[in-house]
């Protein structure tokens, strides 16, 4: 499809998100609640298809934490970009795309070792990039860490 | 066979100088202990020769020049590897089993060395002239499989032990292989003793006498060896790029030392005694015709002394081996398990009952 | 002593037993450590432990600016190093609104196209390696000194060039580029030869790669697998004909796909997507325009603010830069979406099952960077 005709499409099926326009890619905004039902709808249905996941990360905005999803579909190649935002900082959980697309699993155990945002149901969420015993999120806003980071 | 001094005038000499001052059990000994020393001091400096030589070979076949810092043309590289392995130190892990750490190294260069007993070094030449020569070097060499599981074992580290395992089932798959293949070549000259067997070649060497069965366990036995001795393509025991070095991970210093030299050592054992069963041993090239100037040719090839004859074959048969170490890729251990089980030993029993076939009926020549 | 009769089938059953590969090992090509679970010969699981070389690329992005960002990139895939550059300084033209001269563009294709074609030499070698043939490692490096030599003379570095920047490249090439990078060309077509011989056409290579590591279509596309690995499965991804960029779209070449599945299809994908570099460098040669080499842009870059995503085709797959901004003057969060890193979960999803010297030659044709995987 389209950009335009994904645009309708979504306005259709999805009217109660909101749609917004990046540089590249047609945003749609949900609440963490419906993120799993939505990428599932997303994916299964055989007008879009988004079979392919090919980032996934999070983006520090003080004082919410916000995911961000690219999917692409390898079948009509169009793309879509899927927000959702999590108000609270100090304990973040959100449900895994893991059951979706596997390569979640490797994005989420990054996200969750740099952002701190947990995940239910992953199979084996890790730290993965720094050691088990770190403390702290290094790529939150209001990380703090005299020796290692250069102002 | 044409020579300035025989051996056998040197052999007597030696013999009566002792026996004229010694009682004849303590001439025996001391002739048992120079015999041996004298073997050895040979092999290593074929050993010698043969690092040197790998590590040109690799380089001329790898585009680059190899050793040629250390001495002339980097002939003094061995000697200073040596004595940098000497230096170094070796230390035994210390959850190791210790008793059988140290001695894994020993056996393994025992057993090697005890197959050079019954080889015949030249005409008149040799330690032990026993007339079951070649079933005593096909029997010893089976031991070494001990020694290295014995390594691989002792060193608690799972990949040593994986590594011993591999080459544990290689080596006792393929010494089928080569036995029979030596059983080709003792079906057609008629004798076990390695004397018996080189001067059976008088009038021709087994690879042209014996044509077809001859060829094709020559070929047998050195693919067979080759994977004896854990060379490439068959290293999978030590595999450098998968296990970092198998079975002798654990070792530093002259203990691995004693693991290199006897890769080598087993090496140069096996292509002499390729050499003794299918290529002439010490025996320069006669061709088995009745024709005068073929007669002519063979009294030239009489003036070449038979060292050169036996070194010559020898050093051939390794440069084949390192050349496949350095040209294939290694088999994966299924697949070097198939190799021996379902196509060489059917090969080999085949060849086997054609030789006997064409000895029975005097077709080779 | 128990009577062995009397032992039932769970007390004589073998144990599995765990190993690490790595971090220090000849074949995991980088810092990578496997933890392996092995019956006998055979991988029962398989749990990648990465982070020994995380430098904390994204983080540090944050207090640079643009510019000086690109440079950290190249570091990340060392051996697509011109790529990821490129791949930086089309996000921020994108985002800036820059033109970049025809010339600049060109010179920038022929650099990536050299650079996939060292990349893919280097992996032959090590893959050969990894496979236990020693020699073609000295022949694929052989063949890729020359091309480095002509990156030495042009942009100064053989390895990390930062010699692609935004607006252009950083200074012209030297006068007799096009016959030199014609000569490197011609020298390199005809070395092909020896590739076939030593390994292509290797029986023992083709049964060591051949049914090896299977993964299908459902598994790469799931897994997120992008370059050759999912191509060798049938998966058309190649960014430079969806997404084509600086001219792609202009240039006629082939996407190499491979329904076969295994190690061996990965290994002619790529020895295909070489020839097809070499088509693409003599098309460029062709018509090599003059003109600048570089849109002077301001001393201190500021994009104007939102989220923009940028795509290049590396020499393993699908490079992502994703950037958000906020207007100023250092980048909010930039996120590097490294092909390496979807292509370690392959690794995961093929290993089980295997034999462990299967999991070598599976991982040798996946090629995985392990600086791309950890940033």
């Amino acid at each position: 499809m389209s950009k335009d005709e994904l645009k309708n499409y979504l306005g259709q099926h999805f009217s109660e998100f909101s749609l917004t326009e990046s540089f590249d890619f047609t945003e749609l905004h949900v609440p963490k609640e419906n993120i799993l039902d939505v990428l599932k709808q997303l994916k299964e249905s055989p007008a879009t298809a988004f079979d392919f996941l090919f980032c996934e990360t999070a983006v520090d905005r003080n004082p919410a934490l916000e995911l961000v999803y690219h999917i692409t579909s390898t079948q009509y190649r169009h793309d879509l970009v899927v927000k959702t935002v999590l108000e609270d900082r100090e304990n973040p959980v959100i449900e895994s795309v893991y059951p979706l697309w596997t390569a979640a699993e490797l994005y989420e155990d990054e996200i969750y070792d740099m952002f701190g945002i947990r995940f239910s149901n992953h199979p084996k969420l890790r730290r993965i990039m720094l050691t088990d015993e770190w403390v702290g999120y290094p790529l939150r806003k209001d990380y703090q860490d005299d020796k290692m980071i250069v102002k | 066979m044409i020579s300035m001094i025989q051996y056998s005038d040197i052999t007597s000499l030696i013999h009566q100088t002792l026996s004229a001052s010694l009682s004849p059990v303590a001439t025996q000994i001391t002739e048992i202990i120079l015999s041996a020393l004298l073997a050895f001091i040979v092999m290593i400096v074929c050993v010698i020769i043969m690092v040197y030589m790998e590590r040109k070979v690799a380089g001329f076949m790898q585009m680059r020049l190899g050793p040629n810092r250390v001495g002339p043309f980097g002939t003094f590289q061995v000697f200073a590897d040596v004595l940098k392995l000497l230096l170094k130190e070796s230390f035994t892990p210390n959850s190791a089993d210790k008793f059988m750490f140290n001695l894994a190294p020993c056996i393994v260069l025992m057993v090697t060395l005890m197959a050079l007993a019954p080889i015949s070094w030249g005409p008149g030449l040799v330690m032990w002239d026993s007339n079951i020569g070649i079933l005593f070097i096909t029997a010893i060499t089976s031991l070494s499989v001990i020694g290295i599981l014995m390594a691989g074992w002792s060193s608690n580290n799972k990949y040593s032990l994986l590594g011993a395992m591999r080459s544990g089932a290689q080596i006792v798959s393929y010494e089928l292989s080569a036995g029979l293949a030596i059983v080709t070549a003792v079906i057609l000259s008629g004798t076990i003793s390695s004397v018996g067997m080189v001067e059976s070649q008088a009038d021709g060497w087994w690879i042209l006498k014996g044509h077809i069965p001859a060829m094709i366990a020559f070929l047998t036995y050195v693919i067979s060896s080759t994977a004896e001795c854990n060379r490439a393509p068959f290293d999978l025991a030590e595999a450098e790029s998968e296990l970092t070095a198998g079975y002798h991970t654990e070792y530093s210093g002259m203990k691995f030392g004693i693991f290199y030299l006897n890769e080598y050592i087993n090496m140069g054992v096996v292509s002499i005694v390729a050499s003794t069963l299918f290529l002439g041993g010490w025996m320069p090239l006669h061709l088995p015709f009745n024709n005068e100037y073929i007669q002519l040719f063979n009294h030239l090839m009489d003036f070449i002394p038979s060292w050169i004859w036996l070194f010559g074959k020898m050093f051939m048969i390794i440069f084949f081996m390192m050349w496949f170490r350095w040209t294939l890729p290694r088999l994966r251990i299924d697949q070097l398990l198939k190799l021996e089980w379902k196509y060489l030993l059917p090969i080999n029993i085949c060849n086997l009952i054609l030789a006997t076939a064409i000895s029975i009926f005097g077709w080779h020549l | 002593m128990e009577n062995i009769e009397n032992l039932n089938n769970e007390q004589l059953m073998t144990e599995e037993f765990v190993i690490n590969i790595g971090p220090q090992h000849p074949a995991t090509h980088g810092v990578l450590r496997v933890e392996v679970t092995l019956d006998g010969e055979t991988v029962k699981d398989i749990l990648p432990h990465l982070g020994y070389i995380h430098r904390g690329i994204e983080k540090m992005s944050e207090h640079m600016g643009y510019k000086q960002s690109i440079y950290l990139t190249s570091r990340m895939d060392y051996l697509s190093a011109h790529i990821n550059n490129h791949a930086c300084s089309l996000l921020i033209e994108k985002a800036c609104g820059i033109e970049v001269p025809e010339r600049a563009k060109a010179i920038r294709l022929i650099m990536d196209e050299l650079q996939r074609l060292t990349s893919h030499q280097l992996w032959w070698g090590s893959c050969a390696m990894d496979i236990g043939a020693v020699t073609p490692f000295f022949v694929g490096f052989r063949d890729r000194e020359r091309i480095l030599d002509l990156f030495e003379a042009n942009t100064g570095n053989r390895l990390t060039m930062n010699y692609i920047v935004p607006g252009g490249v950083m200074r012209d090439v030297l006068p007799n580029f096009v016959s030199d990078v014609r000569d490197v060309i011609d020298e390199v077509k005809s070395n092909f030869k020896d590739y076939t011989k030593l390994i292509t056409g290797n029986f023992i290579f083709r049964h060591r790669t051949q049914g090896v590591g299977y993964l299908t279509k459902e598994s790469a596309i799931s897994l997120g697998c992008t370059g050759p690995v999912a191509r060798a499965s049938g998966v058309q991804c190649d960014i430079r004909k969806l997404y084509p960029y600086d001219g792609y779209d202009k240039l006629d070449f082939k996407e190499i796909t491979d329904p076969g599945c295994d190690s061996w299809a990965r290994y002619f994908v790529r020895m295909e997507e070489m020839k097809q570099s070499i088509h693409i460098i003599e098309q460029l040669l062709e018509n090599f325009p003059e003109g600048e080499s570089r849109t002077k842009l301001k001393g201190v870059l500021r994009v104007p603010a939102g989220e923009y995503y940028q795509r290049v085709e590396t020499a393993r797959g699908e490079l992502g830069v994703f950037m958000v901004s906020d207007g100023s003057t250092k980048p909010y969060r930039l996120k590097y979406r490294t092909p390496c890193f979807s292509n370690l979960g392959a690794v995961t999803a093929i290993g089980k099952g295997l034999k462990i010297a299967d999991l070598m030659a599976t991982m040798a044709t996946i090629d995985l960077i392990v600086p791309d995987i950890d940033r």
